[in-house]
C-alpha cells in the first residue's frame, strides 16, 4: 500500500498546502482577470501564481536560481516543501521522481524567448532538472497523457512502489500558462469570459490555472499510520470515440469508476471530486457517467472555480485538496455552482459540510479520451505493533 | 517476464515491417511514405489525413499489426496502449506555434491544437480498434528498452489487462520511427 508522506501545493491561492487549503475553505478563489494576457486579443479570466513571490520563495531555497524557468522553479519549491514535511532525503536511491506535465516548458518556441538553452522544451530534461536539484540521480518517469496525467503520474508511484522497486516516489505535476496554451483553448472556444460554474446550468466554460502540486510517497510495507492518506486503487480507461471531445455516454469514464466500485460500496464514499471543468460537455458526460454507475446520491464536488483547470498538475493539486478536506472531516463547496441540470441531477455540493466518511474518489478526463479515477482512504487505524516471533 | 511479444512493427519514413519481414509498400513520391504505407495497407479510414505525423506513425504501426488479427474492432477493455518517446509532440508544437507566433498572421487552429499533446495517438489507436482500455503515454530522455519493458509489465497491475500494444513513437526533426509490439499477459 502506498501513503501520503507530505504535500505542496503553489498557486494563486498560496504557497503551502495549507495557504492553499484555507483559502478553499473560505470560499476563496484564486481566478481572475488576467488580461492584457502576453499579447492575446481576447480577455482571460485565468488562476496565475505570483511570478515575484515564486522568485523570491527560490531565492530563498537555493542561491542557484539560474538555469530554471519558472515552471522548473515551481517544480522545485513544491518538491522541496513536500519533502521537508515528509522529512525524506531526495537524494536516496530508493527515490523516483515522477512528473506530470502537459506542456512543460512550450513557451520557449515562441522566437522571442531567450535566455535558456533548447533543452528546456522536453519534459524528460525539465524531470532531470528537478530530480538533480535534490541529489536524485535515478532517471525520472515524465506522464504525459493529457488533463488525467496528475492521476497517471499518481498510478504509476503506486505501481512503482508496489512492485517492490523504490520505497518513495516525487509526484509532482506542474503546468503554467503560455501564449500556446491559451491561444489553443481561445481557438477551441473552451473558455469562460467569466468565473467558472462547475456543473451549473448555466455554464460557460473553463478557467484556465497555474499550479506545482507535489506528493512524496511512501511505500507502507504494512506500517500505515492514524490518519494518513492512501491511495489504494486507480484506473485508467478511454472513451474509444473521439480525440477531442468526451464520449457522450462517458464510456471511459464509467469503466473506470467501476473498477473502483469493486473495492468501495457507494454508501462508504465520503464524496468524489470529479474533473468538473465546467465546459458544457465534459460535465454533462461526468454526470451521466456517475448515473450509470449507480453515483448520483453521492456528494460531488469540483475545485475548478478555486484553482480554475491546471491541467497537468490538477490531479496532484485536486488529490491533496481533497485528502485534506477528508482528514479534516470536510466535503468542500463547488465554486461557482449554482442550480444544477434537472435532466442530469446530481448531488453538487454547495455548501461545505460535515463527513465521518472516510473514502473519496478522484476523476479526471482529458484530450485522447482518457479517464482515470483514484480511490483514497483516511486510515483510521494503527496498524498494531509488530511482535517478535 | 509477466508478458509475451505476440507481434511487432517498425516503421520509418522510408520503410515498413512486421515481425522483421519488410511489408511491400507502392512507390511513394518524396517525403509521402506514410501515406504510401497507409495505401498499400488497404485501409479504409479517412481520420488517417486529418492526424499529425506522430499519430499516423503509431497508426500505421498499429494497423500493420492488428491487420490479421480476428475479431476486429469489436470492442473490449482488457487491450492496454502504452506509448514512449523522447519529444512528445514538439513535431506539431512547432507547427501549431508558427500559427501564433505573429500578429499579422495569427491564426490558431483548433484541429492543429489538439495534436499538441502526445497521447492523442494512444487515442487514434483506441477509437480505431474500439479499445476501451488503458491509454498511457510516457516521455523519456532515450529508447531505454529495460525501461520501457518495465513500465509496460507494470501497466498489467491492472488486472483487466490481458494485451498491451506498447510503442516508442518518435517524431521530431528529421527523425521518424515506430517500434510497436503486441504483447500478452502470460
Amino acid at each position: 500500500m502506498i501513503a501520503i508522506a507530505g504535500d505542496n501545493i503553489i498557486s494563486s491561492l498560496g504557497f503551502t498546502t495549507d495557504e492553499n487549503y484555507r483559502a478553499v475553505e473560505s470560499g476563496q478563489s484564486g481566478v481572475r482577470l488576467c488580461s492584457p494576457f502576453v499579447g492575446l486579443p481576447e480577455p482571460l479570466m485565468a488562476s496565475m501564481i505570483d511570478r515575484e513571490r515564486l522568485s523570491d520563495s527560490f531565492a530563498d531555497l537555493s542561491p542557484r536560481a539560474d538555469g530554471y524557468t519558472m515552471l522548473e522553479k515551481a517544480a522545485i519549491l513544491s518538491v522541496g516543501n513536500a519533502a521537508a514535511q515528509a522529512q525524506v532525503d531526495l537524494s536516496g536511491a530508493d527515490v523516483l521522481f515522477i512528473l506530470s506535465s502537459t506542456k512543460g516548458n512550450v513557451h520557449l518556441l515562441d522566437e522571442n524567448e531567450k535566455g535558456f538553452s533548447r533543452d528546456h522544451i522536453y519534459l524528460w530534461h525539465t524531470a532531470r532538472l528537478i530530480a538533480e536539484f535534490f541529489g536524485n540521480a535515478n532517471e525520472p518517469l515524465v506522464v504525459s497523457n493529457a488533463c488525467i496525467s496528475g492521476a497517471c503520474a499518481q498510478i504509476a508511484a503506486m505501481r512503482e512502489l508496489e512492485t517492490g522497486a523504490y520505497s518513495y516516489a516525487v509526484v509532482v505535476g506542474v503546468e503554467m500558462l503560455s501564449k500556446f496554451i491559451v491561444s489553443g483553448f481561445q481557438s477551441l472556444k473552451a473558455l469562460s469570459p467569466e468565473m467558472c460554474r462547475p456543473f451549473d446550468v448555466d455554464r460557460a466554460g473553463l478557467n484556465l490555472g497555474e499550479a506545482a502540486a507535489a506528493i512524496i510517497y511512501r511505500r507502507t510495507d504494512g506500517k500505515e499510520e492514524a490518519g494518513e492518506a492512501l491511495l489504494l486503487h486507480g484506473a485508467i480507461r478511454n472513451d474509444a470515440n473521439h480525440i477531442s471531445g468526451p464520449s457522450r455516454t462517458g464510456e471511459g469514464c464509467l469503466r473506470a469508476l467501476q473498477i473502483l466500485l469493486q473495492e468501495v460500496a457507494p454508501g462508504d464514499l465520503a464524496f468524489i471530486n470529479a474533473h468538473g471543468t465546467a465546459t458544457a460537455y465534459n460535465d454533462s458526460m461526468e454526470a451521466v457517467a456517475l448515473a450509470s454507475a449507480g453515483l448520483s446520491a453521492v456528494s460531488v464536488n469540483s475545485l475548478k472555480g478555486y484553482f480554475g483547470h491546471t491541467l497537468g498538475a490538477a490531479g496532484v493539486l485536486e488529490s491533496i485538496i481533497s485528502a485534506h478536506a477528508l482528514a479534516n472531516e470536510a466535503v468542500l463547496p463547488t465554486h461557482g455552482f449554482k442550480c444544477g441540470e434537472k435532466e442530469r441531477p446530481l448531488n453538487v455540493v454547495d455548501k461545505i459540510t460535515h463527513t465521518e466518511k472516510t473514502f473519496f474518489i478522484k476523476m479526471l478526463s482529458g484530450f485522447g479520451g482518457c479517464n482515470a479515477a483514484l480511490l483514497f482512504k483516511k486510515n483510521t487505524k494503527r496498524t498494531p505493533p509488530c511482535h517478535t516471533q | 517476464m509477466p508478458y509475451a511479444v505476440k507481434k511487432y512493427s517498425h516503421v520509418t519514413d522510408k520503410q515498413a515491417s512486421v515481425n522483421g519481414k519488410p511489408f511491400p509498400v507502392a512507390a511513394a513520391e518524396s517525403g509521402q511514405f506514410l501515406t504510401a504505407l497507409y495505401r498499400s495497407l488497404k485501409v479504409d479510414y479517412p481520420k488517417f489525413f486529418k492526424m499529425d505525423a506522430l499519430s499516423k506513425l503509431g497508426f500505421l504501426a498499429s494497423e500493420l499489426i492488428l491487420m490479421d488479427e480476428q475479431p476486429r474492432f469489436t470492442p473490449r477493455e482488457d487491450v492496454a496502449i502504452i506509448c514512449f518517446n523522447r519529444s512528445s509532440s514538439l513535431d506539431t508544437d512547432v507547427a501549431y506555434q508558427a500559427t501564433i507566433q505573429h500578429e499579422e498572421s495569427y491564426y490558431p487552429s483548433p484541429s492543429a491544437f489538439v495534436y499538441t499533446l502526445p497521447n492523442i495517438v494512444t487515442g487514434e489507436i483506441a477509437i480505431r480498434n474500439k479499445f476501451f482500455g488503458e491509454t498511457s503515454f510516457y516521455v523519456c530522455r532515450e529508447r531505454d528498452a529495460q525501461q520501457m519493458s518495465q513500465t509496460v509489465e507494470q501497466a498489467f497491475c491492472d488486472k483487466h489487462t490481458r494485451m498491451a500494444l506498447a510503442a516508442w513513437v518518435e517524431c521530431f526533426e528529421g527523425t521518424c520511427e515506430a517500434f510497436m509490439e503486441l504483447v500478452e499477459r502470460r
